[in-house]
């Protein structure tokens, strides 16, 4: 059996930034990602960050996760990433299963990072598994990595930071959106990026949602309607729009299905997009040596994700005797950038979840 | 209503300028409204003239006796949320804006001058494009649009 120190799944921004801390501290790691390539979400997006320019903040994501990337590549005998591989098993004596094409590989270690960050959620509504209905994650990867577009005329449902942002590179690859449906009666994601669709013309409509979709064998039309303060659709505000694409966009939810496999205690915390597990100051879970980085405890930016994947990478290292010579400057440093990028208005709902996971 | 269909009303917009005696330079204006985690106004700002601060959800505060009107910040703004603008005479102002579309316009054509709802409002007149590496691919556009839209114009347009 193979045998490493520390198996970080998951080579989105948080796992590969634990990584880097990790081998800085002198602690050897792999990383196990279920994709072609590391760099998770941010391979897909093409527009500039927020945050501080500490995480990056103005360098496009796809341009942060060279960054990051590159970082891990200077340690070439420290960290070993292995792609197109799923980690499909984990077990309590930290074991772990990996399938790589029709390979099952099991490696033995001493502490495992979960950083396999969320997944879109879904929308129930009539005819939702037309062709022609897409995620936004779907549709940025069909745009973004593979150059393909979705259709000509799309809608995009959700006006959170994705579905806002999902629409402007939309309309950058010369795509006609119609419309923005919010289901709630103000816009969701920042104001900055709905005035950028707004003066290009789109139209955001608040307290609206979609009823149904129309197609035979593929979306031809939907129809929406006014939603009143609780959600329900007005009687006779029904309208049909032509589309040939529709865009979900109503948030992210943790992909926390390996935390559950090995049973550390989880939480339902809407506020952070769904299950999710318990962990003390340093993201460890209720199992000794199993952490957790990124979107996986918490819906949240990539700005967080790499900080959390640092903080848990130097921690991790600690615990295991290999102490960063810098431990105690950065551990502050980190923490506080935590605190900073949470600290705002929008970071509100996101304080008050993560106390309610606080072990 | 800013809040409901991204849309600042005028009295929020005019925030956001400086007293009129102020824009015979150009200046900085930053169209951001929300305390949100952002801070590379300000980082890249080589004149200091951006106010962020420590808490970097702290709207940014332009100090017009420092700003130059140099356009940094502009196509450093993630929000796309930052134009130049300088009352040149009593007839046009010029503004920079950031434009992140293709194809770019080109030096000497007149596009559309469109408002904040996406509304065509003027014709305006391209004095100059700039898309280096350093703008990492948002182009900043110079303008020339009629005065009286100073509070109005937001960005362009081709024309159809
Ligand atoms: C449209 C859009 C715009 C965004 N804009 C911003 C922004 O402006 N600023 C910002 O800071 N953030 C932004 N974000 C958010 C940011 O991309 C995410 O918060 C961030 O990528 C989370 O990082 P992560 O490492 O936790 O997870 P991810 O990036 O999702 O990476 C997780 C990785 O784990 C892998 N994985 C999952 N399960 C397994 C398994 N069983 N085995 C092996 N590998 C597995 C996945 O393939 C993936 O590569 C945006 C997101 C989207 C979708
Ligand atoms: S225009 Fe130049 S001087 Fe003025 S705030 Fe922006 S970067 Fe600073
Ligand atoms: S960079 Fe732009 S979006 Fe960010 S705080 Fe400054 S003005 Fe606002």
């Amino acid at each position: 059996m193979k045998q490493i120190d520390l198996v970080i799944i998951g080579g989105g921004p948080a796992g590969l930034s634990a990584a880097k801390m990790a081998a800085e501290s002198g602690l050897a790691s792999l990383i196990v990602e279920r994709n072609f390539n590391v760099g998770g979400q941010l391979v897909k997006q093409t527009h500039m960050f927020f945050g501080s320019e500490k995480q990056y903040a103005k360098t496009r994501g796809i341009d942060i996760a060279k960054i990051l990337v590159d970082d891990v590549l200077k340690f070439p005998d420290l960290i070993e990433i292995m792609t197109d591989t799923s980690v499909v098993g984990l077990y309590k004596d930290k074991v772990v299963t990996l399938l790589q094409k029709e390979k099952y590989i099991k490696v033995k270690t001493n502490a495992i990072i979960i950083a396999t960050g969320a997944s879109e959620k879904v929308l129930a509504f009539e005819n939702n598994d037309l062709p022609g209905i897409y995620g936004a994650g779907a549709v940025q990867t069909l745009m973004n990595v593979h150059g393909v577009l979705p259709g000509n005329d799309v809608v995009m449902v959700g006006s959170g930071n994705i579905g806002l942002i999902v629409s402007y590179q939309l309309i950058q690859a010369g795509v006609n959106v119609k419309c923005v449906l919010e289901a709630a009666s103000t816009i969701g994601g920042y104001k900055v990026h709905a005035s950028k669709l707004k003066r290009l013309g789109v139209d955001i409509l608040t307290s609206h949602s979609i009823k149904k979709a129309i197609g035979k064998n593929y979306l031809e039309k939907i129809v929406i309607g006014k939603l009143d303060d609780k959600w329900k659709f007005i009687e006779g505000t029904e309208e049909e729009i032509e589309v040939d694409s529709l865009c979900i966009s109503v948030g992210l939810s943790p992909l926390s299905n390996l935390l559950s496999m090995i049973g550390v205690d989880m939480k339902y915390v809407s506020t952070l997009g769904g299950l999710v597990p318990l962990i003390d100051k340093n993201h460890e879970t209720s199992i000794k040596n199993i952490f957790v980085a990124g979107d996986v405890c918490g819906v949240e930016e990539a700005s967080s994700a790499i900080v959390e994947g640092y903080l848990t990478g130097l921690v991790v290292a600690e615990k295991l005797g290999f102490k960063h010579p810098n431990y105690d400057e950065l551990y502050l440093d980190f923490k506080d950038q935590l605190h900073n990028l949470r600290s705002g208005p929008f970071g509100e709902k996101l304080r008050l979840g993560l106390q309610e996971i606080m072990r | 209503m800013l809040n409901t269909n991204g849309v600042p009303d005028k009295a929020l917009i005019k925030t956001k300028f400086p007293d009129e005696k102020y824009l015979i330079k150009p200046l900085a204006i930053t169209e951001c409204y929300e305390k949100i985690p952002c801070n590379p106004c300000s980082t890249s700002c080589p004149f200091d003239a951006i106010y962020i601060g420590e808490d970097i959800n702290t709207a940014p505060i332009v100090d017009f006796e420092k700003c130059t009107g140099c356009g940094i910040c502009v196509y450093n703004c993630p929000g796309l949320a930052i134009f130049i603008v300088q009352k040149l005479n009593e007839e046009n102002a010029r503004f920079k804006i950031p434009y992140e579309l293709r194809p770019l316009p080109i030096k000497g054509e007149t596009w559309s001058g469109v408002n904040r709802a996406g509304e065509i409002i003027t014709k305006v007149l391209i004095e100059k494009v700039s898309l280096t590496n350093r703008h990492d691919r948002t182009a900043l556009i110079q303008v020339l649009v009629p005065l009286e839209y100073i509070n109005d114009f937001v960005t362009i347009r081709r024309q159809i």
